[in-house]
Order: C-alpha cells, then sequence, then structure tokens
C-alpha cells in the first residue's frame, strides 16, 4: 500500500477501504487459481454468488470460502441470476444468515438472459425493501443517471453501472452517461461488468469512478494472475491520473516542452 | 408370530418424513430436527444456511426446530460468483 492509497481511500457504507478493485469468483479453473487471481489484484471486496449445496451427492466439494475466508476478506454477497426482486431478497437474506448477519450487499435484477441487462424497475423495488430491512446495498444498473439517482435516494450505499454488458469485455460504451452519474452522485459510482482489460479500468478511473467491479476480465484471461495483477495498476493508476488532473486536450501545442532560447548555431 | 411381528413393526420402526431439499424429494426417519438433515447429509461444520418452507432458519434455532412431513428445505452455500 503506498501512502497516496492510505490518504485516498474508497468510503462504502461507513467503511474504509485501501484498493478501488473489487473483483468476482466465478469462471475460474480452481480454487487455487481463484485465491492467485484475488491476491494479485489486491482486492479487499470480493463478490461469491449463494446457490444450492450439493446434498450428498459430492461430499468432499471444496469450499470457496477455505480459498477466500470471510475473516481476511469483504465478502460481497450477489443476486445473479435473479429476475424479480423477490428471489433477489431472498437470496441475500439467506446470505446474511450464511454470513453471521453481514449486510453488505451486491444487489442484481436481471431482465433478461441474453443480454443480463438490468430489470431497473425489480432493481428499484427489491432496493427499497433491503434498505428497510437494514441491509447495506451496493446496487447493478444501467447508465441512466435518472435511475443511478433514484437508487441512491432509496439509500444505496452504491451505484454500480454498466460500462458494456455483463462478461462481453465490450469497455466504457456510454462514458457521457458515467460521467453525468458521476456529477450527480453522493454515493461512491462503481463501474460494474463490461470492462475488458485494463485500459478500460483506467478510463473508468479517469472519468472519476470510485471503484472497479469485474470478474470474466480477469477469469477468461489467458493469465488470469497476471490479468489481475495488470487491473490492480491499472485502477491505481487511472484513480492518480483523476486525482492529479489530466492537461486540456489541445489539437496543436503552442508551447514546446523544452526550452526555446539557447538553441546552438544561432547568431 | 406373524401378528405379532406386525405389532411389533408398528410400533418400532420410526415414521418416516419426506422433505424436499434443494428440489429433491428424500425420506427421513423421525424425530428429525434441521440440525439433524444437516447431519445426515453431511453438512455439519461446513458454512450453509437453510430455509424452511421459504423462512429462514437461523443457526442458532437448528437444534430446535422440527420438521414435519411436505417440508420444503433450502440450504445453500457460497460458491464463485461475479
Amino acid at each position: 500500500m503506498t501512502p497516496h492509497e492510505n490518504l485516498d481511500p474508497l468510503l462504502i457504507g461507513g467503511q474504509a477501504f485501501a484498493s478501488r478493485l473489487l473483483v468476482g469468483t466465478g469462471k475460474y479453473k480452481d480454487f487455487a487459481e481463484t485465491r492467485a487471481a484475488v491476491e494479485a489484484s489486491g482486492s479487499q471486496i470480493i463478490t461469491v454468488a449463494i446457490r444450492r449445496t450439493n446434498i450428498g451427492q459430492n461430499p468432499n466439494e471444496p469450499s470457496l470460502l477455505d480459498a477466500i475466508p470471510p475473516s481476511k476478506y469483504t465478502l460481497l454477497p450477489n443476486t445473479a441470476g435473479c429476475y424479480t426482486a423477490d428471489d433477489a431478497v431472498r437470496t441475500l437474506r439467506l446470505a446474511r444468515e450464511l454470513l453471521d448477519g453481514h449486510t453488505l450487499v451486491k444487489l442484481e435484477v436481471l431482465g433478461d438472459p441474453k443480454t443480463l441487462y438490468p430489470n431497473v424497475v425489480e432493481t428499484i423495488a427489491a432496493a427499497k425493501t433491503l434498505v428497510k430491512d437494514g441491509f447495506k446495498v451496493m446496487v447493478y444498473t444501467s447508465d441512466d443517471p435518472i435511475i443511478a439517482k433514484q437508487l441512491e435516494e432509496i439509500g444505496c450505499v452504491a451505484v454500480m453501472p454498466l460500462a458494456s454488458l455483463i462478461g462481453s469485455g465490450m469497455g466504457i460504451l456510454n462514458p457521457w452517461n458515467l460521467q453525468i452519474i458521476i456529477e450527480n452522485a453522493k454515493v461512491p459510482v462503481v463501474v460494474d461488468a463490461g470492462v475488458g482489460t485494463a485500459s478500460d479500468a483506467a478510463i473508468a478511473m479517469e472519468l472519476g469512478c470510485d471503484a472497479v467491479l469485474m470478474n470474466t476480465a480477469i477469469a477468461t484471461a489467458g493469465d488470469p494472475v497476471l490479468m489481475a495483477s495488470a487491473m490492480k495498476k491499472a485502477v491505481e493508476a487511472g484513480r492518480e491520473a483523476w486525482r492529479a488532473g489530466r492537461m486540456p486536450k489541445k489539437l496543436y501545442s503552442a508551447s514546446p516542452s523544452s526550452p526555446t532560447t539557447g538553441m546552438i548555431g544561432k547568431a | 408370530m406373524a401378528l405379532f411381528l406386525l405389532f411389533n413393526h408398528g410400533f418400532n420402526v420410526p415414521a418416516l418424513i419426506s422433505l424436499t431439499i434443494n428440489g429433491d424429494c428424500r425420506q427421513f426417519e423421525t424425530p428429525l430436527t434441521c440440525a439433524g438433515v444437516i447431519a445426515a447429509l453431511g453438512l455439519t461444520g461446513k458454512r450453509v444456511a437453510l430455509e424452511c418452507n421459504g423462512e429462514i432458519i437461523p443457526r442458532s434455532a437448528l437444534d430446535a426446530h422440527t420438521l414435519a412431513d411436505g417440508d420444503r428445505i433450502e440450504i445453500v452455500v457460497a460458491v464463485g460468483g461475479g
């Protein structure tokens, strides 16, 4: 951890995090690879899904939480695969019981299995119930600035617009909408979904996003552990560039970087 | 003798109940608690959460909650996901 990061923590739901990269645990070859990638990413908030356990079909199945222990990481249970507010709420109540009363969660309610585009109507309904029920809700949503603001007003602790479709690796398709969301938001804005490679993550952070959440870009890279390390650096670089403030873009430069005086061979 | 066996059978063999666990129908001997089901499935000591007929049974109540014929149980764990 550098001194810069210490001075610039990510604050979510009253908790401070040094890392602004959040990663998922799906699509890895095995738990050893999951653990190595998570470690290389430097992430502190790690998403997990909630699913039926095997009931004796596979008694010695290893547990994800042995690889990613809740004592070491802030687990972020998600509602992946839920298409209704009721299913999402039910899933997160089970997650809270599973994780000993843990309330920081990722809400996502999908609208369509082909695109996995969020159903914002069901998302808003679920967010209202969960916030009332004491959950700290980080909410996956479209890049619609009005919906993002409504989710914030409901009491979500972070809004998480997509850069592009889940698992698509298409990068940031609408930086302008993200900028409007960031400008209006009083809670952290986390770009969730669509990041494909390190430059996408850096661009998200340079736009002023507070963090980036990704899974597929790391897990399905040729070398997931190396990509996790690249993403860590990209998020840090993008954040520092945003904090530093970029120079304005100019078609021509009227000010060379080197001195205009003292040139040799002049009279 | 046959009558005695029949009589004996009726009194000594525990009653069976059917439970739907994670969508799968299974039979168990009574009396049975949630903790008993978890043990019967080899899940004791594993981090799971259990729902019975749509209601979460907190870990502290698993020993006391008795199950009845037809109960629908969901038992979940954390798995890899984004």
